[in-house]
Parts: structure tokens; sequence; C-alpha cells
């Protein structure tokens, strides 16, 4: 069961690296938001992996929080490319 | 605002805070309680006004109605992905994009949120723009037959409908 | 305890699969908002599938730890709502600054 769950984490490192590619090339700003939201998100799907793979159930917290903040960092950018000012 | 709708928020808030505080921390000794309480406590007085909006009426049957919709709703999200999955893998890519609007008779802040979200989860569109004045959205839609789902059927609006009481 | 096993090795595969997908639509697809629909709900779903299996493992294999699972809920249902949320939020940015959406027989922006 444990190399199941290192399997899934390597694959899950397959699919961030494939998205780089978007985040690299992608014509204009609003493709590249969306690669860095998509590692975001996948990167939750990694930290909740490899919090029972090393067996430290801290990691199911930062994964909260980094859901969090991953969320909150796509509205704010959203925010300001569309008005030009964050608190307006 | 009346007095007692404002503090009906407050408790809300304040008690939903604290359950998530003894959930998410797991400890249950007395400082770690009283800085719940405390903590809890000032988030409340702060944004209560955010979360619940004073004492409105039937809150619990639509709070039961939401919680009967979420297995439909999760039935549909596998659907979507299941057609995304069948675009994207396909060879020639059958993708026909288009924009459009509709509107509906929804008003609330909770319904529109509840139908903008369906939308998005639901197979083939995204929510674009939402007027809150005339209930109008604005939807991209993948392919034609993910647009008639929501122009032609209407079993999405029907379902919210039902559940905000046509709110 | 092997059906517990084989049911979480499934919830892994497509939650796995999912987000593969998700990648590849990422790449392929010609728009920037057909590329939003790929990864809104492909990486919702996989993310969440992912979770739920590891929430099921967690029940069998380490239950004298009672109030792990409720944390890994409230994670997938704050995923179910902030990723629709963030990508309409993003969609409706770039659609207001005038970013053209793209139809079929145009070429690949």
């Amino acid at each position: 069961m444990i190399t199941l769950f290192l399997a899934v984490a390597l694959l899950i490192l397959v699919s961030i690296s494939l998205s780089l590619y978007r985040g690299a090339v992608g014509p204009g700003v609003f493709n590249r938001v969306a690669a860095v939201n998509v590692v975001g998100t996948k990167t939750i799907a990694l930290l909740v992996i490899l919090g029972y793979f090393f067996e430290r159930p801290l990691f199911f917290d930062i994964a909260i929080l980094y859901a969090m903040l991953n969320f909150i960092g796509t509205l704010v950018f959203a925010k300001y490319v569309e008005r030009g000012d964050v608190c307006s | 605002m009346k007095k007692e709708g404002k503090w009906f928020g407050f408790f809300i808030t304040f008690g939903v805070m604290c359950l998530f505080w003894i959930v998410l921390s797991g400890l249950f000794g007395a400082f770690h309680l009283i800085a719940g309480v405390i903590s809890s406590a000032l988030v409340a007085c702060l944004s209560h006004d955010l979360l619940v909006e004073g004492k409105s009426d039937k809150t619990l049957l639509k709070f039961w109605r939401l919680l009967c919709y979420i297995p439909w709703e999760l039935w549909q999200i596998v659907l979507a992905n299941i057609d995304v999955a069948c675009r994207v893998l396909h060879p020639k890519m059958p993708i026909d994009p288009c924009v459009f609007e509709f509107e509906t008779s929804l008003r609330g802040d909770w319904a529109l949120t509840t139908l903008a979200n369906s939308i998005t989860l639901t197979p083939g569109t995204i929510t674009i723009n939402v007027e809150p004045e005339r209930g109008k959205f604005q939807v991209h839609a993948i392919a034609k037959e993910s647009a008639d789902a929501l122009l032609v059927d209407q079993t999405m609006q029907r379902k919210v409908a039902h559940i905000f009481m046509e709110s | 305890m092997l059906l517990v096993n084989i049911i979480v090795a499934l919830l892994l595969a497509g939650g796995v699969f999912f987000l593969l997908v998700g990648s590849i639509g990422l790449l392929r697809l010609p728009d920037f908002y057909t590329r939003l629909h790929a990864t809104g709900k492909c990486d919702t779903l996989g993310g969440g599938l992912i979770i739920f299996g590891l929430l099921f493992y967690h029940l069998f294999h380490y239950s004298h730890h009672p109030l792990v699972p409720v944390r890994l809920l409230f994670l997938i249902f704050f995923i179910f709502i902030a990723n629709p949320a963030a990508t309409h939020a993003i969609m409706k940015a770039a659609y207001r600054t005038g970013v053209k959406p793209w139809t079929s027989g145009e070429e690949r922006r």
C-alpha cells in the first residue's frame, strides 16, 4: 500500500510538470495564472498523499492552509487585473 | 437590521467557529478550549454579518433541502468530468465553444451562488458573469449539447428554485 | 482488509487519471476559456477522489484517530466550493479585459 502512495505521488508530480509548460509558454498572463492555480490544486493532493506516506499528520493542516492561500491568491489576482487595484 | 437579527447572526457564526476550532484541533485541555472560545468570539464579532443575514424564515428547511440536493450534484460532477475527459482524449477533440446568456427568477445571494457553482460544476458550462438585479447569467459552453441542457431543459434552475423556495 | 485496499486503490487510480486528463487538457485545448473547462472540472474531482480514497484508508487502518477524517472531509468540501469560484473569477476577469473566445475553425491561441 505504501508503494501505491509513492506511485500516486510520482504521477501527480508528472502532471504538475506537464502544466508547467503552459505556465512558461502560455501566450498572455491569464494562461500563466491558470497554470499556477492548477499547480496549487495538485499540491494540495500531493501534500495529503505525502502525509500518509511519511506518516506525519501535520501535513493535512498544511494542506488546508495551502488550499485557502491558493484560492485567495487567484481571487486577488483576478480582482487586480479586472480593476487595476486590489482594494478600491 | 433589527437588534435580534444582529445577535442571531453573531451566535450562529460563534457556534460554527467554536465547532471548527474543536474539530480541527482535537485538543480538549482547558487552555485550548478557552483560547478557542476567545478566538471564536473575536472572529464572530468582526465578521458575523458576512455569513448570516439576520433571522430569516425556514432556514432549517432550506438547509435540509440543500443537503438533499448534494448527491444529485455529485452525480452531475462525475458526468461532467467523464464528458470533459472524452473530449480531451479524443483524437479529433470535438469542441464548439460559444457564449450565451439566460435569465432566472432567483434573486437571493445564496440561490444565485448555488446556481453559479452548479453551472460551473456541470458538464460543459462555466459561469462568466452574474447580474444580481435581474438574475441574468452569462455562460461559456464548450459544446452545443451542454448549452442546450441549460437553456432548454432548465433542470438545474428548477431544482435550485425548489431548494430556496423561488428566492 | 483486502477489499478496503482494493477500493482505496481504485479511488486513488481514478483521482490520478482525472488529474492527468486535466493536465493534458491544459496542453491540448486551443483557447484560454476551453483550458479553464478542463482544469476547473477535472482538478476538482481528481483531488476530491484522491483525498476521499485516503479518508477511506484512514477509517480502517488508523481508527484510533477519529478526528482526522473530519479534517479531510472539510478539505474536500472546501476544494469543491473554492476551485469553481476561483475558475469563475479568473474567467470573468479575462472576459472583462477583452480576451476573445475561440470558435471552431480558427487557429490555436
